[in-house]
């Protein structure tokens, strides 16, 4: 080989010293104990905070470097799309509803996530956790900027896209990851490691971010690989750290195991609920799809968590609580939520439709033990409806769990054919649950969830006392517009005008 | 013994990265998915920076890496000369 190689003066390890070395002074004028308040209430024992370091030993100038170069690659990508009509593209206009519900729901949750890391990369004791949270806290809002950024060229074209922060606020459906990242948010720094490091990162990112982002590219949404995949590049190093977060407690004293895995098991059961939403953008809303919901689960949930905690045996830690619920529920899970979204379309600021008969075909050959049995005969019960002019719409309002803000339309562990309803009373109220897991973790901290917002009990309060209209104001829902059936939208109507414009000279 | 992997973007970069990593790790699987390489390792997969500029040519920042990178599972320990990924089990 020609090429000169110049050895570098300083190797990794070094810089990432140097880097570190000067920050982690000892505080004269006030106690350790008053600088960081907050890493001691959870009852986390820690004795020495050099123990963690961030693997990646990233550098500052390395990371402006790197983060820019990702910058520049999506920028380039977005402005491509939008000067070649990228958004007719796409395999059909209803992929959008899944690209609406990320904008809604998640893309919000990567900007808490941003307050988050600001927050505990200041509450943190140690060098290492206060860059690397740093540098997290950077990049989550990245995440959030990019992907308004990159979901703005649709709002151009298509409705739905034009009021999602009131939506993430006051609809119902975004209230699930709302209230998740609530709940991180306002926990103790070690615990929202946990949540997020751990059950965001670790286990749905890669959900979301892989497989779905990978069906994203199959549709034709170049716009959504770009912001998916250029985001998914920090999660590498995100998910690293909570898998070093959770190792640090464990190794730091033997106490830490109970409370660490009350997280795990918290978080896992909060995560698999968000989940949910993102099972029927892959089983339902991709028109193309790459692999099944359940087929990216066990991949990505099963056997990778189940490498996960095999690995962290060694200190003692088991598989969460909710695992075999979990894997119970998974043939089930999107079949349920998407029947529960398509009859609640009008409160939706997406649209709703019956999957074809195709759909259905790979469906049941991905769903072999559920779909035939179960779920099939209700998509056709529904469809004879619709034909006969008479579509199944549900006007009542969802029973939703305390815990998790679902509507409890998921059913008992061992029989999918009964709803799956839990309930308690707390201080002389009564308080509705999805599930075990959910009623567990609302147990273990009822003072926490009572004071949980709810979309529901919300349309009965002031300013709306019940009215549906002044309710779809207030969370900028345009009847007829945004809600409703798909077909014979203006989405549809105008994606098949403009694509056939595009493609020929009329 | 559980799964490692990393998986990284499709795209001009990334085909030598590939590339060293299937020589370097002789049984490592490669799965191409829509714009997407995944690579699985059973307990181990190592990533070595002079593989990789012996088949570009070129010196090789290992964190450049950043750049291309979807996702990974398993331990991370990354030095100048390689980046290694391990379950312990």
């Amino acid at each position: 080989m020609d090429t000169q190689v110049t050895k570098k003066k300083l190797g990794l390890k070094e810089r990432y010293k140097l880097l570190t070395r000067d920050l982690g002074w000892e505080t004269t004028f006030h106690s350790r104990e008053e600088v960081f308040p907050y890493v001691h209430y959870e009852g986390i024992k820690i004795h020495d905070w050099d123990k963690w370091e961030d693997p990646f030993r990233l550098t500052m100038d390395a990371y402006w470097k790197y983060q820019a170069e990702k910058e520049r690659k999506f920028y380039a990508i977005i402005d491509a799309h939008a000067q070649n009509n990228g958004h007719l593209n796409l395999t059909d206009a209803h992929y959008l509803t899944a690209i609406k519900i990320f904008l809604q729901a998640i893309t919000p949750g990567e900007y808490c996530a941003h307050k988050g890391f600001a927050r505990v990369g200041r509450e943190f004791g140690g060098v290492g956790t206060q860059v690397a949270c740093q540098m997290q806290s950077l990049d989550e809002v990245r995440h959030a900027q990019t992907q308004i950024h990159a979901m703005s060229n649709y709002n151009k074209f298509y409705q739905g896209f034009h009021a999602f922060s009131d939506q993430r606020d006051r609809i119902w459906y975004t209230s699930v990851a709302r209230s998740f990242f609530d709940d991180a948010l306002s926990s103790g720094p070690f615990e929202f490691m946990i949540a997020i490091g751990f059950s965001f990162e670790y286990v749905l990112t890669n959900l979301l971010f892989v497989p779905f982002m990978s069906g994203a590219a199959y549709n034709g949404d170049m716009a959504t690989v770009t912001f998916g995949f250029s985001a998914q590049s920090d999660e590498a190093r995100h998910m690293t750290l909570g898998l070093e977060c959770i190792k640090f407690m464990l190794e730091q004293d033997p106490a830490n195991l109970p409370i660490v895995q009350k997280w795990i098991d918290k978080w896992f059961w909060r995560g698999l609920r968000i989940l949910a939403l993102v099972g029927t953008m892959m089983d339902y809303m991709l028109p193309k799809r790459v692999m099944s919901w359940k087929e990216a689960f066990d991949i990505y949930g099963i056997e990778n968590g189940g490498a996960l905690f095999n690995d962290l045996a060694r200190y003692g830690v088991r598989a969460p609580k909710g695992w075999g619920d979990a894997a119970a529920a998974i043939d089930h899970m999107s079949h349920q939520l998407m029947l529960g979204l398509y009859q609640w379309s009008f409160g939706t600021a997406f649209h709703g439709w019956i999957p074809s008969d195709d759909e259905m075909e790979w469906l049941s050959a991905k769903y072999p033990d559920s779909f035939d049995k179960y779920y099939r005969p209700r998509w056709e019960h529904i469809k004879k409806l619709a034909a006969a002019g008479t579509p199944f719409k549900n006007y009542g309002l969802a029973k939703l769990c305390q815990t998790c803000q679902l509507p409890c339309v998921f059913t008992e562990p061992g029989d999918p054919t009964l709803i799956c309803h839990r309930e308690i009373d707390y201080k002389g109220e009564k308080y509705h649950f999805c599930s075990d897991g959910c009623k567990e973790i609302f147990e273990n901290e009822p003072e926490k969830y009572i004071q949980a917002w709810l979309p529901m009990p919300q349309l009965f309060q002031e300013p709306l006392k019940g009215d549906l209209g002044a309710w779809m104001n207030y969370v900028s829902l345009v009847d007829g517009q945004d809600n409703g059936d798909f077909d014979g939208s203006q989405d549809q109507i105008n994606f098949d005008k403009w694509r056939g414009m595009a493609t020929s000279n009329k | 013994m559980s799964t490692v992997f990393i998986a990284l973007q499709a795209n001009e970069e990334t085909r030598a990265i590939i590339e060293a990593i299937v020589l370097d790790n002789p049984e490592a699987i490669v799965k191409r998915e829509p714009a997407m390489v995944k690579i699985n390792a059973p307990g181990r997969l190592v990533v070595n920076r002079e593989t990789i500029e012996s088949i570009v040519g070129r010196s090789f920042d290992l964190q450049e890496m950043h750049i291309h990178l979807i996702t990974l599972s398993g331990n991370v320990d990354e030095t100048d000369d390689s980046l290694t990924l391990t379950w312990n089990n």
